[in-house]
């Protein structure tokens, strides 16, 4: 058994309205960041898993994403694997 | 008749929904924990109630689906029993996938608490059938994620299937952004399943359900249930 660490990005999908996200890029452009657009919001988990192998990891955080972590009618998600030590 | 209200951490309106069920609508009604793994017989229909189930982490309701009791909740609603979920609880049935899409942010990021005008859209369901078509009700709302989401395909279906119950309106009826508190797709503020057995909606019927308290408009969700076991 190997030890390996996920890091779990989740944003809204593309195209529903991130009111967080405009929000704050009104505040960015109120304070002189007018360069800055698109701001989306999102959740960051982070989870270590014992497994096999890297795909046998990989499948697991799959599933939990699409059971629990995300929720896939609003949420994308995207998962980066390490070896932990 | 009775009504079984699923009690999870973090629920604060099953007392409302008792009471309304018992006291104000005069049926029967029990508490049943979230860990319990099995339905009581009498029980015709199941209420998720509002709250912050599992304080909301996460995503509203995401926790609160994997409750021993859901599970049994689940094959109730199978079985063509009825199940009504209310603010918390319609999130959870999303989360569920017993019922479609989803509820975001409110568009204004508040947490709104207020009363709301809903348009009875379809009175042909068992939840809805005491009102007429057409009708107006004062219901309020308390949330900050009921801004509810379904993609292009499942909106048509739900309005071309006659599933969409109530949308937030004027006081007479008129169904425009302006009177959408959270940003809702289509002012929808009620679904309900394919099957029609199960109901979804953000507002809170058992909060005014009591005359006591200046408007019972909701009561007449209870007492559907009833005449269409009946």
């Amino acid at each position: 058994m190997n030890k390996y660490k996920a890091n779990i990005k989740i944003t809204l999908r593309e195209g529903i309205l991130d009111v967080q996200g405009k929000t704050v890029e009104h505040a960015l452009h109120s304070i002189g960041f007018e360069s800055m657009s698109a701001v989306r919001i999102g959740k960051f988990v982070t989870l270590y898993i014992q497994a096999e192998s890297e795909s046998t990891a990989m499948n697991q955080i799959e599933n939990a994403c699409k059971q629990i972590i995300a929720n896939p009618i609003i949420e994308d998600y995207s998962i980066e694997i390490t070896k932990a030590e | 008749m009775k009504f079984g209200i699923v009690v999870f951490p973090g629920s604060n309106c099953d007392h409302d929904a008792y009471h309304a069920a018992s006291v104000n609508a005069g049926f029967g009604a029990q508490y049943l924990w979230h860990k319990d793994t099995l339905i009581p017989d009498d029980i015709d229909c199941i209420i998720l109630p509002g709250g912050f189930s599992y304080g909301d982490y996460l995503r509203c309701g995401a926790v609160a689906q994997f409750s021993p009791l859901m599970k049994e909740v689940k094959k109730f609603a199978e079985n063509g029993k009825f199940v009504v979920g209310i603010c918390n609880g319609f999130q959870i049935l999303t989360e569920t996938g017993m019922l479609p899409g989803a509820l975001l942010k409110n568009e204004n990021l508040n947490f709104i608490c207020k009363d709301t005008n809903l348009k009875v859209i379809s009175n042909d369901s068992a939840f809805t059938s005491a009102y007429k078509k057409g009708d107006v009700i004062n219901i309020p709302i308390a949330h900050g994620e009921g801004n509810y989401y379904a993609d292009a395909d499942t909106l048509k279906m739900l309005e071309d299937e006659n599933l969409i119950v109530f949308k937030y309106s004027s006081h007479d009826g008129i169904i425009e952004k302006q009177y959408n508190p959270n940003g809702s797709v289509n002012n929808i503020a009620g679904i309900i399943s394919k099957k029609g057995n199960v109901l979804g909606m953000m507002p809170h019927p058992e909060r005014y359900s009591d005359k006591q308290l200046g408007c019972n408009d909701g009561v007449n969700i209870f007492k559907s249930i009833a005449r269409s076991l009946s």
